[in-house]
């Protein structure tokens, strides 16, 4: 019998010829096309939710240990001195003092230093409440500007800081770098000066890439409002190391930055004196100014948030193990328990 | 508005377009613009340009518009590809069919040119099996009577031939005139009405006379039509190009949607409400902020006085920056994954249908998603469930029956022996089998005969005569009038003549052919039919008892029946009846009516001869199909044009219903409105009743009843849909199917509807998904189809495997790339309460676009080939797919946990970098590239957490983009011009850095794997134990438990849909929210239960069990 030739007559041609197409669209196997690549598929099976909770556990408490013994060896010597630098009789009117250009600003610190301190010592400025990441201040600076000579118009983004009344380009301009901090300390210990190495707080690749050496401060600090620090229009901003530290602009409202290295040590008990030229206007929205000298270690300046973070998780890790094992021990799962009945029955 | 056509006239071509056919959207040069309008008519596109605009204000961007330009661009660029590369395919088709040879006659001269060169008027030739080029109005033919056949199915999916006629005026005219014809045509501007045509033609001397002669669709050939059983015929072009019939009304189909689309849509939307909030409250807080704090920070600067905008400046900041909120990743990761689906589909191999050799094929590469939400299916019974392939199996001849023993007639050796002794009665049977029909038998060059028959029945008739020796041999001439029919019976030759053909129409449902024995003389009227249609034009002398019982016995075992009778008709009889037939045939005003009023005059008194019985075998493996389907909680209904008790029989052999006692069919049925109302009302009480038992019921409904109804009691059949898990529709026409799809819809039910012929057409448009089964009668279902399988049996396949794995790998997909774009969100919002609420960003423009685009896109891009549970565990336990209906993966619920969970994540990594990276560290470019190392790095480790299986794909995809992530942001820390020249470097020297990531991932993932870890050893969802079944290769053990947990979910389900179809929202409930005692329950007697009832799957499964260890 001749039975597949005739019968389907009703639509011969287009059958056969997309038959014939089709034909040579046959799937070709592999395990990719029929998803069938090997696979694992893990389980949440008790043993391995219960030792990865122990492992967890039996690896954070030691480097929690560490982390905060580091903490805790590091000496951090932190003194607020914005309220108890105004005189007297001008804690009144806090700001009409800082505004007063006339007014001495020189302020006495002594300090005692806890421990021995051993160098090098860091010594930075903090501040608190101040907003470096504000939105209006943090867009407000021109970055090539600061890199090349050439782009010195370039000050588009720095408004409402880019041009002097006249119209002449503030180099640097923005907000930032008008509001450059301008405190400064002198330290002396038993009436010998301390010296603070300022060189080399700034990171290499900012001075080397982000700031041009053959760009030099122009029309700075010069209008009507005086923001912050002044700087030495002879010096190129590539070695201006202070604004770049400034510039460098800190993501919270309260931070500090490196004003410099003291290179001795410090001996325990030491008094310090410190000369401060309480310049910078933090009164106005109640910021603090503090000064703070740390020694460093390996996970950075004192901080013990790290290693009892670590502790803590790792003492929950090494509980919820137990818990879990205690749970697994005294109510089985059903799903465990409907295998093991399984089981039974089957013997 | 009229068109003029002359006929073979070269001088006035202009006037219309050429026979270019352009199925194409675009062109070069309106691509651009007309792409780009497209994609802006997307609510997400507009919020993204909108966004992207905004971002050009630099004043309030927080970010570089790159970051958001970039990705807008790749996008738009990704889809406006696909768009292309679609029409380029368009174009080549188009190109294919444009430059196709055709026969056209120029200057009195046959010619060869493309069918893209002809013009209106000109004089198209076609041969037989040609497809026609454009539409035509037919001139000629080969066949004296001027008659030709063509097949339609591409315009309107009927597959069986039509005829065409020339009009009266060209009749005659031999082909040498034909060349050089002139005249007018006058007919209406196109349109896209394939069933009229009115127009005149008026030849111009010396052709016959100039009378007017008018024209239908009857003497037309519309584009895209086949010539069939015709040598060759010839037309003049009157529409061309896209203003054929087909071309005006070739039209884009409506993008279908998912369930999972709409809720996507819907989260989205949700989200985009919460983001407003968020921009309001934060908005309002900044300016708040900014009014009295700010104004103290001399260094911010503030003006006192600020544009009129200056309120509008922090609110819209925070729009730009939580518009991350909604992912622009996730529409391409989407397209993207939904056409990897769509490939599986095309590759699988288990799919393949080796004996027609066609693969299964996703023509829609979007709804992959729905197949695993499908909750009812409808399907077409013959060609679908069955093969379509007929087979003469029994028949009664003369109350005696044969093949009833044997189960095959051509085996019986009773009529074996009837034939060769020449019992009258048989060898009448067997002659109307062989000569009632419009088979056409061909003869190959090496002799053996073949059949062209337009109906599977005929083929199988005539094949089974020729297997009782009483072969078609030959029809002599395709003259309609004087067919000579040869016969070779045991060897001798008989010869008939043809007199009339009394053709098979819908509403006779009979055929009858008037022949004339050579030998003899004698004229026999033949006729064969549907029973209803032939015993009332039987004979009254004679008992048809037999036959009726015979027609009853076969309906019963799902056999097709026929009856064959026979009368003798006197010379003069026939001859006065003939001339009544001749006048009717050439009646111009209803015509069918008037050839059926004279075919009825002719057939009475019938010899009822007898009856014959065509099995259509059910397709391989669709009992089990539909077996696991209903067990996975498919609904099923079958819509069938076929009789009540045939489809019946189907319904019960392919486990679609139980027998009694188990199931209950319940008929709806009645001639009049008051009947059928009074019978559905019945039909729904004892639906209603029996709800709770445990009993099997579906409803029978034919089609007439089924008109009433759907009519005039709408309502209560719906309830009546909602209640039964089980339909059989008989006797159905296409728009019934349609209808019926509808109304499933309009309960908020997802439908698929599966059929294989052109009848199927528009229900396979209507559902949700239409899967087309690219079977005997054509393509047209395939082609209009969704999706296109080879066998009904793929179906499990389809939905069971592909449309479940893509419904969990979108839902994970969809909810994660909300869940990471909200993390990132999150973060900013809570830096921006630390930077005086201004609307800093606390990433930088590059991570933020990269993070979107590549370290969180990548990876999860893998879960494509994630799998929660092996194939064979699906297909053994089908019942796991309530899981995608009920959509427990992708809700409102589920969707909380994501955004719950990025906002914990985001807390976490926040506070634990501003913690560590505290006081002298808190330098902005570093502290930003922790959080955002500290967000790469959950992300990989939730993606592993969520993914189930790992190829090396996935953890290739995860581990090294983990390891790109580092290694671009080295090379980006290396470029000294960026932002974040040196950060990277500096970060990874440092120990507290690494020390910090490992906080984060250990805070942020501890509680997720700690509440995974409980969930799934004490509250496991379904999908859990059999995952433990499959590892522990113990399957029957945990199904006690597997059962009664689904069963619970069913009832929720169930009781919902009685209730409220239209409100399911509460299915949505968590997966892990089964109360405790239904879990407790579990372990009780309901499994009992299932050991009980199901001993045998037991023993096979444990059988299995036993092998595999």
């Amino acid at each position: 019998m001749n039975s597949k030739a005739g019968s389907t007559f009703g639509s011969d041609g287009a059958t056969d010829s997309s038959a014939a197409r089709r034909n040579s669209k046959k799937p070709k196997y592999s395990k990719f096309t029929q998803q069938e690549l090997p696979a694992c598929k893990p389980l949440l099976t008790p043993g391995i939710v219960i030792s990865t909770f122990a492992l967890i556990g039996i690896i954070f408490i030691p480097i929690g240990l560490a982390s905060l013994s580091a903490s805790e060896h590091v000496v951090e010597l932190v003194d607020r001195y914005d309220a108890d630098c105004v005189p007297q009789h001008l804690r009144d009117d806090k700001l009409a003092f800082i505004q007063n250009s006339q007014t001495n600003k020189t302020c006495t610190r002594r300090l005692i230093v806890p421990k021995q301190m051993s160098s090098p010592i860091q010594v930075y400025y903090q501040l608190d409440n101040f907003y470096q990441n504000h939105r209006r201040y943090v867009k407000s600076r021109s970055d090539k500007q600061l890199k090349s000579k050439s782009s010195e118009r370039e000050t588009k983004t720095c408004e409402p800081e880019g041009t002097t009344g006249d119209g002449l380009a503030i180099v640097p301009c923005g907000l930032i770098a008008w509001s450059l901090f301008n405190d400064t300390y002198s330290f002396s210990a038993n009436s010998k000066s301390l010296q603070v190495n300022k060189k080399d707080i700034a990171w290499q690749s900012d001075k080397k890439h982000k700031f041009g050496s053959d760009v030099y401060p122009k029309n700075f600090q010069s209008g009507g409002l005086i923001g912050g620090a002044s700087l030495n229009a002879s010096i190129p901003l590539s070695e201006q190391e202070d604004l770049i530290v400034w510039m460098r602009t800190a993501a919270l409202p309260t931070f500090r930055k490196l004003y410099g290295r003291i290179e001795v040590d410090l001996e325990a008990n030491e008094e310090i004196t410190v000369v401060i030229q309480n310049n910078y206007n933090t009164y106005s929205f109640g910021g603090k100014k503090k000064l703070v000298l740390s020694t460093t270690s390996w996970i950075g300046g004192k901080n013990n948030f790290l290693g009892v973070a670590y502790l803590t998780v790792g003492g929950l890790c090494l509980f919820l193990a137990m818990g879990f094992i205690l749970l697994y021990v005294f109510k089985p799962s059903n799903l465990i328990s409907w295998l093991y009945c399984g089981l039974s029955l089957r013997l | 508005m009229k068109r003029i056509v002359y006929i073979n006239d070269e001088s006035c071509q202009d006037l219309y377009c050429d026979n270019r056919v352009s199925n194409r959207k675009y062109t070069l040069l309106n691509f651009l613009p007309k792409n780009l309008w497209e994609q802006f008519r997307r609510f997400m596109n507009q919020y993204f340009l909108l966004i992207a605009c905004l971002q050009l204000w630099s004043l309030i961007t927080p970010v570089n518009p790159a970051s958001t330009w970039g990705p807008l661009i790749i996008i738009f660029a990704v889809s406006a590809t696909k768009e292309a590369w679609d029409d380029y395919n368009r174009y080549l088709s188009d190109k294919q069919a444009n430059e196709k040879e055709v026969w056209v006659v120029k200057n009195g001269v046959r010619k060869h040119i493309q069918a893209q060169d002809i013009c209106v008027g000109n004089v198209v030739w076609l041969r037989e099996n040609d497809e026609v080029p454009c539409d035509l109005v037919l001139i000629g033919t080969s066949e004296p009577q001027g008659t030709c056949y063509v097949e339609t199915a591409a315009l309107d999916g009927e597959t069986d031939l039509k005829t065409r006629v020339i009009p009266p005026t060209c009749v005659g005219l031999d082909s040498e005139q034909l060349h050089r014809i002139k005249g007018v045509i006058e007919c209406p501007n196109p349109d896209k009405d394939i069933r009229r045509f009115v127009a005149n033609m008026r030849l111009f001397p010396p052709f016959i006379d100039n009378d007017i002669c008018p024209l239908t669709i009857n003497n037309t050939l519309l584009q895209s039509c086949y010539l069939r059983n015709t040598e060759w015929a010839c037309g003049v072009a009157v529409y061309t190009g896209n203003e054929t019939k087909l071309g005006m009304s070739r039209g884009i189909p409506e993008p279908k949607l998912t369930a999972m689309d709409a809720m996507i849509d819907k989260l989205t939307g949700a989200i985009f409400l919460f983001q407003i909030v968020v921009v309001v409250v934060l908005g309002f807080a900044g300016n708040v902020w900014k009014d009295t704090e700010a104004r103290k920070q001399w260094y911010v600067k503030y003006p006192e006085e600020g544009p009129w905008y200056e309120l509008l400046v922090i609110p819209l900041r925070f729009e730009l920056l939580c518009s991350i909120m909604i992912p622009i990743s996730i529409k391409v990761s989407l397209d993207l994954m939904k056409s990897l689906y769509a490939k599986f589909i095309d590759w699988d191999e288990d799919m393949f249908d080796a004996e027609t050799k066609t693969p299964a094929h996703a023509a829609n590469t979007a709804i992959s998603e729905d197949l695993g939400q499908v909750e009812y299916i409808l399907t077409d019974k013959t060609g679908t469930l069955t093969e379509n392939r007929m087979i003469f199996k029994r028949c009664c001849i003369n109350g005696i029956f044969f093949g009833n023993e044997s189960g095959d007639a051509l085996e019986d050796v009773e009529l074996l022996n009837a034939v060769a002794n020449n019992i009258p009665h048989v060898i009448r049977f067997l002659t109307v089998m062989t000569l009632c029909n419009t088979v056409i038998p061909i003869k190959s060059k090496s002799g053996a005969i073949s059949y062209k028959a337009q109906s599977q029945d005929e083929d199988a008739l005539v094949k089974a005569a020729a297997q009782l020796h009483m072969v078609l041999i030959g029809k002599n001439g395709n003259i309609i009038v004087e067919v000579f029919a040869e016969i070779n019976f045991n060897g001798s030759i008989l010869q008939y003549e043809v007199l009339d053909i009394l053709e098979f129409t819908s509403d006779r449902k009979r055929m009858s052919m008037v022949v004339k024995d050579c030998q003899t003389g004698k004229i026999f009227l033949l006729s064969k039919g549907a029973d209803e249609a032939i015993f009332p034009c039987s004979n009254s002398g004679q008992q048809i008892r037999t036959f009726m019982d015979a027609v009853e016995q076969y309906a019963q075992l799902g056999l097709r029946t026929l009856c064959l009778g026979w009368r003798e008709l006197k010379e003069d009889e026939y001859i006065e009846w003939s001339h009544m037939f001749k006048e009717a045939s050439s009646t111009l005003v209803d015509r069918e009516w008037r050839l059926a009023e004279v075919c009825q005059r002719l057939e009475h008194d019938l010899e009822i001869l007898g009856v014959t019985a065509i099995e259509d075998r059910l397709q391989d493996g669709v009992p089990e199909t539909i077996e696991i389907l209903r067990k996975a909680g498919i609904n099923f209904w079958m819509l069938t044009g076929d009789k009540q008790s045939t489809a019946i029989q189907i319904a019960l052999l392919c486990n679609f219903i139980s027998s009694e006692p188990k199931g209950q069919l319940l008929f709806i049925n009645g001639k009049t409105e008051d009947e059928v109302a009074r019978s559905l009302e019945r039909v729904l009480l004892t639906m209603r009743i029996t709800t709770s038992e445990p009993k099997e019921l579906a409803f029978v409904v034919d089609g007439w009843a089924l008109e009433i109804i759907l009519k005039q009691y709408k309502e209560a059949f719906t309830e009546l849909a909602i209640l039964s898990r089980t339909a059989i529709c008989c006797r159905v026409t296409p728009s019934q199917k349609a209808q019926l799809v509808e109304l499933l819809k309009s309960c908020d039910y997802r439908t698929l509807a599966i059929g294989d012929g052109g009848n199927d057409v528009r229900m396979i448009q209507q559902a949700d998904i239409g899967v087309g089964i690219s079977g005997r009668e054509g393509l047209q279902a395939a082609r209009a189809a969704d999706y296109s399988i080879g066998k009904f049996r793929f179906l499990k396949r389809l939905i069971l495997v592909h449309g479940r794995y893509s419904y969990n790998r979108t839902a994970f997909l969809s909810q994660y790339s909300f869940y990471k774009s909200l993390l990132i969100c999150f973060i900013q919002i809570i830096f921006s309460f630390l930077s005086g609420i201004s609307g800093t960003s606390l990433f930088n423009s590059v991570s933020l676009m990269a993070y979107n685009v590549f370290y969180t896109s990548i990876p999860v891009l893998t879960v494509v080939l994630d799998k929660d549970l092996s194939e064979r565990t699906v297909m053994q336990h089908p019942q796991i797919l309530i899981y995608c209906q009920a959509g427990r993966l992708l809700n409102p619920s589920t969707f909380a946990g994501w955004f719950g969970r990025s906002v914990y994540h985001a807390i976490v990594v926040f506070l634990i970098t501003i913690h560590a990276y505290a006081d002298e560290k808190s330098e902005m470019e570093e502290l930003s590239m922790v959080a955002l190392s500290g967000c790469i790095w959950l992300q990989a480790f939730v993606v592993t957490l969520e993914m189930n299986s790992f190829t090396i794909l996935q953890i290739l995809a995860i581990w090294g983009n983990f390891v790109a992530f580092y290694v671009i942001n080295f090379i980006v820390s290396s470029i000294p011009s960026a932002g974040m020249y040196t950060i990277m470097f500096r970060l990874c020297t440092q120990p507290s850095y690494w020390i910090t990531m490992v906080l984060i991932v250990a805070l942020g993932m501890g509680p997720v794997l700690a509440l995974r870890y409980f969930r799934y050893t004490y509250r496991p969802s379904a999908i859990n134990i059999l995952q433990q079944a499959e590892r522990s290769r113990g399957p029957i053990y945990s199904l006690g438990m597997l059962e009664s947990q689904l069963k619970s979910v069913e009832k929720d389900v169930a009781s919902l849909s009685i209730n409220q179809p239209k409100s399911r929202s509460s299915v949505y409930e968590p997966l892990l929210s089964d109360s405790p005692t239904a879990t407790r329950r579990s372990i009780g007697p309901s499994a009992f239960d299932f050991f009980q009832s199901m001993p045998s799957r037991i023993s096979s499964s444990y059988m299995r069990n036993c092998k595999d260890n």
